[in-house]
């Protein structure tokens, strides 16, 4: 981790109407550093995450980003071709239903393709070779490269959606409950496979998830979130083993021992 | 005290060219930004015409728009002028702007056109009108007009590879036959109409003005003579017009766009010119194919 912050977010509010969606959010993220925020649903986590990813506009607040050629741009400020530019290339975004992030009628390589043709790859024959390592490295079978991600079970879709975003090599991913609607061993492995990701790519990543186990297992930090404000920040362990704000020990003591 | 109603030559009788001159100027306006834009859609208030959408509503009124009483009509669909839609436009025409029609592609100064450029070359002062169904060709890859817009202002294209590529990955090629996208100027993407590939290469650097006009999509789009157009490819995968094996069996004209005629129920086939002008002009001109009618044979 270098000295210099990836990303800087200065009280972020998002209002809808007299509705609170998020309030005064402040933090800085480092490069190769993994930021969980969690909290239950409604106390704000995913409107925040598409403030940050400029899905929507904040009420108020700056986010600021320091591009590849070392300069801090503030999101808003940055032209919408730049903005979509960033999105596809320096950035990936996660959604929880994997239908949302990918084109469910084209097929698996075109899928991943997809964002290489975009910033200007016209051969053929590299586009497929790059999808089809990465879908190796997704394990996804390769003889799966033609089919549609109709065709593919719930966990496949969302590591194609996870090799789809990553192929341009971002800096940065955004996700939103990953492992949601996934049953518990492909849980598992698709967090293991993320973590494994995260390493190797030394990206960073912000992640918001209900799941405390997701949370400790990918996590070096961790905000928690309620009535759209975060009550308590602070390392991943620190947080689940010694929480401090009366919620969090709430949330902590609230998991499930089988 | 009501005026004097002319009884018999007055009320039924149309503008010239059927619309009015306030929706012409429209119309002209739109076409006017569309060659200031190549290969951009200019929206256009499309007005309800005496045939159905689907027809060419849109070439219908982009021709009534820019016809004067001077111009020469030709109308072809597919290709042909002696077809419903080719003659019916024809026949509306000369009905409502009195203008003169013809079947040959040089002496026309306006061809309106359904599927087809003319296998002759156009040259400066021709105007080529295309009917178009669909005038967006990110259409397919992405429903929502309010995104593609964007995609085309913000000249994102890469969805259109998309397709391209899974042409390639189904079927080893390149399939799109039809309607295959191209680029205008090197800015905005354009659906050239339902136009076989094989006409692709006539619309690059044309001597003559192609106006494409979709009636019940509301959109204008023009290519300006001299206007690079070049048709989307992979470097592995270059741009390629249909080929075929054998000559018309008509004129032996090559290199020209074929149909397929069944001839009989046994299998029996041939291959002759779509364009018909072009045909007949080459039977004229004493070319035979080999199932050519041959006129001292029969006597």
């Amino acid at each position: 981790m270098t000295d210099a912050p990836l990303l800087k977010v200065r009280d972020i509010s998002k209002f809808y109407g007299a509705r609170i969606g998020c309030k005064n959010v402040s933090f800085d993220l480092w490069p190769g550093e993994v930021l969980a925020v969690v909290g239950e649903s409604g106390s704000g986590k995913t409107t925040l995450l598409n403030c940050l990813a400029t899905r929507l506009m904040p009420s108020s607040g700056a986010v600021e980003y320091r591009m590849r050629d070392g300069e801090m741009r503030e999101l808003s400020r940055m032209s919408e071709a730049e903005r979509r530019f960033l999105m596809r290339t320096d950035w990936g975004f996660v959604h929880q239903n994997p239908a949302d992030g990918l084109r469910m009628a084209v097929s698996a390589g075109a899928n991943v393709g997809e964002r290489l043709m975009a910033v200007g790859e016209r051969h053929y024959g590299n586009i497929r070779e790059t999808a089809g390592n990465w879908l190796g490295r997704v394990e996804i079978s390769v003889d799966r490269i033609d089919d549609q991600p109709r065709a593919f079970s719930g966990g496949m879709r969302q590591r194609l959606q996870i090799a789809r975003n990553l192929v341009t090599s971002p800096r940065l991913i955004f996700m939103d409950e990953p492992t949601g609607g996934l049953d518990v061993s492909v849980q598992a492995r698709l967090l293991d496979l993320l973590r494994g990701l995260v390493q190797d790519l030394g990206l960073s990543a912000i992640i918001v998830t209900h799941d405390l186990a997701v949370a400790r297992l990918l996590s070096h930090r961790m905000m928690v979130m309620k009535d759209g404000v975060v009550i308590e920040q602070g390392l991943t362990d620190r947080v689940l083993d010694d929480p401090r704000e009366a919620y969090t020990q709430l949330l902590v003591s609230s998991i499930l021992q089988v | 005290m009501t005026p004097d109603v002319p009884t018999s030559a007055g009320l039924a009788t149309y503008n010239f060219a059927y619309l009015d001159e306030q929706t012409k100027r429209m119309i002209r306006r739109a076409i006017l930004k569309a060659i200031a834009i190549p290969g951009y859609q200019v929206p256009f208030a499309s007005r309800e015409m005496p045939m159905p959408y689907g027809w060419g509503t849109g070439g219908v009124q982009v021709t009534a728009a820019i016809l004067g009483p001077k111009d020469v009509l030709k109308v072809i669909d597919q290709g042909a002028d002696d077809t419903t839609n080719a003659v019916s436009i024809r026949a509306f025409f000369q009905k409502v702007a009195n203008v003169a029609v013809t079947t040959k592609t040089r002496e026309a100064t306006i061809i309106q056109t359904r599927h087809r450029i003319p296998e002759e070359k156009l040259t400066a002062g021709q105007t080529l009108v295309y009917q178009v169904p669909i005038p967006e060709p990110l259409r397919f890859l992405e429903p929502r007009e309010t995104e593609t817009r964007k995609m085309h202002a913000l000249e994102e294209y890469g969805l259109m590879h998309v397709k391209l590529y899974e042409d390639i990955a189904k079927n080893g090629h390149i399939a799109t036959t039809y309607a295959y996208p191209v680029k205008v100027e090197g800015r905005y993407v354009m659906d050239p109409s339902p136009t076989p590939k094989f006409d692709n290469p006539k619309m690059h650097r044309s001597e003559a003005l192609q106006l494409f006009g979709a009636g019940r999509e509301k959109r204008i789009y023009a290519v300006p003579p001299y206007t690079e157009v070049v048709s989307l490819d992979f470097e592995d995968h270059p741009f390629e017009i249909q080929t075929f094996d054998k000559p018309c069996a008509l004129c032996g004209a090559e290199n020209v766009y074929l149909d397929e005629v069944v001839l009989d129920d046994k299998g029996g086939r041939m291959f002759v010119c779509s364009d018909t002008d072009h045909c007949e002009e080459r039977c004229a001109n004493g070319h035979r194919g080999h199932l050519a009618y041959n006129k001292e044979a029969a006597e």
